[in-house]
């Protein structure tokens, strides 16, 4: 029991490390607007700090993990909120050796955040000891899991790199398709965070609502929601809860057959109506200009060349890390398990998309000379790519791995 | 018929070749730009030279990237498409047909219409696989070829126009070449250059099977899908499965009456719901988390040579206990614990005096194998005249059977008995007896069921497994071996007491350049200038980008 608190305490610090990374990193960018000599130096003492801190968090964050690893009894990567998390320690782990190489503050003003709002949105998730289905228990969860965990989390630095280019090198000054596309990008990351503090908001008030419903393998079950419904379940009948106050507005159609979808489908709706309030005040406050003209502003400094390489370098060393992870080592313990190494599941289907489009990405790069914004463009895409095989996946399409 | 392009330097090249093979010396007049194209070397690739008749043009489309491209894209939106409802493996039904529009209304009808249902086994996805395949084994011998030509070929002493208008190229004045040739001859051992000597001039290189990851990269992709083509080739695939009941035995699917498998017990474990440690995890799923299926069995082998459709003699091979992600190996064959059942397996009666309420006898009825006779002794005997596993009334209002697994078995009795030594017949079936010949005096009267696990085993042999992994491991030591060294030369060369130096890198010039510096510190050359970068950053000033 106390290892458990043991863990959730030492996430929840490496939470506000990150946090309080996040700050020192851009200060230390925004300070690179003076551009004498004597701000410069500040700022890359303020880079050091920040990157000490990131450390600390990261080590705290690893703390975490063995320690949950220890109330859980098998490595916790076995279900969303433990995978999301897993996830973040890896981004926060590619920044780290970024970091190490190139000693360059400003990806750190984008990884940080974004690591942030990953365990947030982790966090939102069930996050109980569970045991292990006996699918799930070989070896192969260690290998399999963490490899292509990593090689995600590689993958999305390139993404960070290739988004702090964006930010940087798409003109703000005139309305174009890049400035809408880049706001967009800006649009979806609010409404994680919105996301993320919805859920975090009603947690903490333990908030749940029930209902009575057939699930998606047509059995009856009960699906306990923690966020007020707006969608229910499809024909589904409250059981508890407020059931007078506020019932569902309307059902989840049918045809989503992932575990528990209306519940997940009842978040997204969510997470969007929140992140669009979060986005009109961010933009009042703003004066009505984009979020990525105050960010174009913030990083008037950054080194385009050097970001084109880190989002570059990010994929050629995350490219084979995710293949052995996500194919090679996926197909060896499916031959396991079920006994083909391949057997068109959307979740393998996925990987092999995500695959193809970095091995697409290569060829661009390599022998078109996509490089620079064309190429930042395209890690954007990847890194949706990627979003939508850990979340829409498991959220709408039923399949073997929809364990969580 | 090719013509070879013969270059001032002597140097017979093959036809189209850009940039001579020994020397370097542009030999095409369309090379005007101030830095030379170093891609594939020059050489002269197959698709660029021959454009005339259909073969060339079919290569030359097939060896384009862009085409390659083309089919990933193509590849990546099929097989997003074929995500969006699920395959027709992947749901509870043998009838797509009307599972699909019966789910997912119109959209599932047009979805099995159009055969996205088994989008993966479709003819137009493997022609697609197929011309990706093609797509990487032109690309890689146009290349490959005229590349390798050229690295072998190529001679220390380079043509003037090939140095300088390379990207990194500098002039040093000097009265002691010879020295100062030594002294770069030390500091690129130390760094690990190999080094070759032609007339006083040098050429150092390093990291030139860089140079064929792509190549053998592209090969480990052809052997997978090689791999999965051989899967069609009989006797390399199997993929069969079996439902065996406790207790009984049977012929394993696939082996051609090789092998025979008992089930002694199927054991299905959940986790404890008193568990401290995964108690609410438990609850909120209702309390029921499997946490084993295992299936205790034992394996058999046929002696011998045996009669078709006799049973022949077995000789045990090995006890085992079958799990999930634990398979039964043998004689590359694998057995995989894949479900369970639970099925009624027998009915236990008894046969009754309605009158009296005597009974005569107990007996059961083995539903997966039943008995015709049933003697009780003392002259009464059960007959079973028909046994309908799956008991329904067909079209025309008569009992039939739906299939052969006893989901609602029916049967139909000759009850014998002294009295009536003929028999009486009686209709039995759950919650059912009927006497369709009028009133008998006896009956048969249900006691009780008794209900057995059936394991469901998968059984495969795959002889194709292991070429896929070689082409996976391949593919990942070719991306490792392409993308993390790189090919770098540099040239140092004497010209009318001057030394020429110029060095390229087929990428990573960051790496180049260091080398170079160090060249510079230990043999006092002056420092090659990189004549990109000063033109990017000119462009980039326009643009505003550098402050």
């Amino acid at each position: 029991m106390s290892t458990l608190v043991w863990s959730r305490d030492l996430l929840l610090a490496a939470f506000f490390l990150y946090v309080i990374g996040t700050i020192i990193f851009t200060v230390s960018v925004t300070g690179k607007k003076f551009k004498n000599k004597e701000g410069q130096q500040a700022s890359r003492r303020l880079g050091s700090v920040g990157f000490v801190i990131t450390i600390i968090g990261f080590l705290c964050e690893a703390g975490y993990f063995f320690t949950r690893w220890h109330a859980d009894g098998h490595i916790p990567v076995s279900n969303l909120f433990e995978f999301t998390t897993f996830f973040s320690m890896m981004l926060v782990l590619g920044f780290i050796i970024i970091y190490s190489i190139y000693k360059n503050n400003s990806v750190g003003i984008v990884t940080l955040p974004i690591a942030v709002i990953v365990i947030a949105y982790a966090s939102v998730f069930p996050t109980d000891v569970e045991p292990l289905i006996p699918a799930l228990q070989s070896y192969w969860l260690k290998i399999h899991v963490t490899t292509v965990a990593c090689g995600e989390g590689i993958l999305s630095l390139s993404f960070m790199a290739g988004l702090v280019y964006l930010i940087r090198a798409v003109d703000q000054t005139k309305r174009s398709a890049r400035t809408f596309w880049l706001e967009a990008v800006m649009f979806v990351i609010v409404c994680t965070i919105a996301f993320a503090a919805i859920g975090g908001i009603f947690k903490v008030q333990n908030y749940s609502e029930s209902f009575k419903w057939v699930n998606e393998k047509g059995q009856d079950a009960v699906l306990t929601y923690t966020i007020p419904a707006i969608v229910g379940p499809h024909d589904g009948k409250k059981i508890s809860g407020d059931v007078q106050k506020f019932g569902p507005l309307f059902e989840a159609p049918s045809w989503m057959n992932g575990k528990d979808a209306p519940k997940k489908f009842n978040t997204v709706i969510w997470s969007i109506l929140a992140g669009i309030v979060l986005y009109l005040i961010l933009r009042l406050i703003l004066l009505g200009r984009r979020i990525s003209w105050i960010l174009n502003r913030v990083m008037q400094g950054v080194n385009l060349p050097l970001m084109d390489e880190i989002s570059y370098r990010a994929v050629a060393i995350g490219f084979p890390v995710f293949t052995l992870g996500g194919l090679v080592f996926a197909a060896i313990w499916a031959e396991e398990a079920w006994g083909r190494f391949w057997g068109w599941d959307p979740k393998e289907v996925w990987a092999l998309i995500t695959f193809f489009f970095y091995a697409a990405y290569l060829h661009f790069r390599l022998s078109r000379g996509w490089e620079g914004e064309k190429a930042a463009w395209l890690s954007v895409i990847g890194f949706c790519i990627i979003m939508f095989n850990l979340i829409f996946v498991n959220l709408v399409i039923a399949g073997l791995h929809s364990y969580a | 018929m090719s013509q070879k392009v013969v270059c001032e330097c002597g140097h017979s090249n093959p036809e189209g070749t850009i940039l001579c093979e020994a020397c370097g010396n542009p030999l095409r007049d369309d090379q005007t730009k101030p830095i030379l194209t170093m891609r594939y070397e020059g050489g002269a690739l197959r698709s660029q030279t021959y454009k005339r008749t259909i073969v060339d043009k079919i290569w030359n489309y097939f060896s384009s990237v862009k085409v390659g491209v083309v089919l990933i894209i193509l590849i990546i939106i099929a097989m997003a498409i074929g995500t969006i409802l699920p395959q027709d493996n992947a749901i509870p039904s043998d009838d797509p047909a009307t599972y699909y529009p019966q789910h997912w209304g119109t959209f599932g009808t047009l979805y099995v219409k159009l055969g996205l249902d088994h989008l993966f086994r479709s003819w137009w996805w493997v022609i697609l696989l197929g011309l990706l395949g093609l797509s990487l084994i032109v690309a890689s011998i146009d290349r490959f070829i005229p590349l390798y030509r050229a690295l072998k070929n190529q001679r220390v002493t380079r043509h003037e126009r090939y140095l300088k208008r390379q990207r990194l190229f500098g002039i040093t004045q000097t009265d002691q070449p010879d020295e100062i040739i030594e002294q770069a001859k030390k500091a690129l051992k130390e760094k690990h250059y190999k080094i070759r000597e032609e007339n006083g001039n040098l050429l150092a290189e390093k990291g030139r099977f860089a140079r064929w990851g792509p190549y053998v990269n592209h090969l480990g992709l052809i052997i997978v899908l090689v791999g999965g083509i051989l899967r069609f080739v009989p006797g390399m695939y199997v993929n069969e499965g079996m439902w065996i009941p406790e207790g009984e035995q049977m012929v394993v699917p696939g082996t051609h009456g090789q092998y025979y498998l008992t089930n002694h017990k199927f054991i299905l474990q959940t986790y404890d719901k008193d568990n401290k440690k995964y108690q609410e995890a438990i609850d909120r799923v209702g309390g029921q988390v499997a946490k084993n299926f295992q299936s205790n069995v034992t394996l058999y082998k046929a002696k011998g040579d045996h009669v078709l459709g006799e049973k022949p003699d077995l000789v045990k091979v090995k006890d085992a206990e079958i799990k999930v992600n634990h398979p039964l190996e043998f004689d590359h064959f694998r057995l995989y614990q894949s479900d369970f059942r639970t099925e009624l397996y027998k009915f236990n009666f008894k046969l009754e005096n309605k009158k009296s309420g005597k009974s005569f006898g107990d007996f059961s009825v083995n539903l997966q194998n039943p008995k015709e006779t049933y003697d009780l002794g003392s002259g009464y005997k059960v007959i079973l005249e028909t046994y309908l596993p799956d008991f329904y009334f067909d079209k025309n209002g008569t009992p039939a059977t739906k299939t052969d697994v006893p989901n609602n078995p029916a049967f139909v009795f000759k009850m014998i008995s002294p009295e009536h030594p003929k028999g009486e017949l009686s209709f039995v079936a759950l919650r059912t007896n009927i006497e369709p010949l009028g009133k008998n005096d006896y009956k048969i009267a249900f006691k009780s069921m008794e209900t057995k696990n059936v394991s469901g085993i998968s059984v495969r042999k795959d002889m194709t497994t292991w070429i896929v992994f070689l082409g996976a491991i391949l593919f990942l030591l070719g991306v490792a071996q392409g993308m993390y060294w790189s090919h770098r030369r540099i040239w140092v060369q004497r010209k009318d007491g001057e030394l020429w130096v110029a060095a390229l890198a087929n990428k990573h010039w960051h790496s180049i350049k260091k080398d170079l510096s160090y060249l510079v510190e230990k043999a006092g050359i002056k420092e090659p200038i990189d004549q990109l970068e000063q033109k990017v950053f000119q462009q980039d000033k326009e643009r505003g980008l550098h402050p």
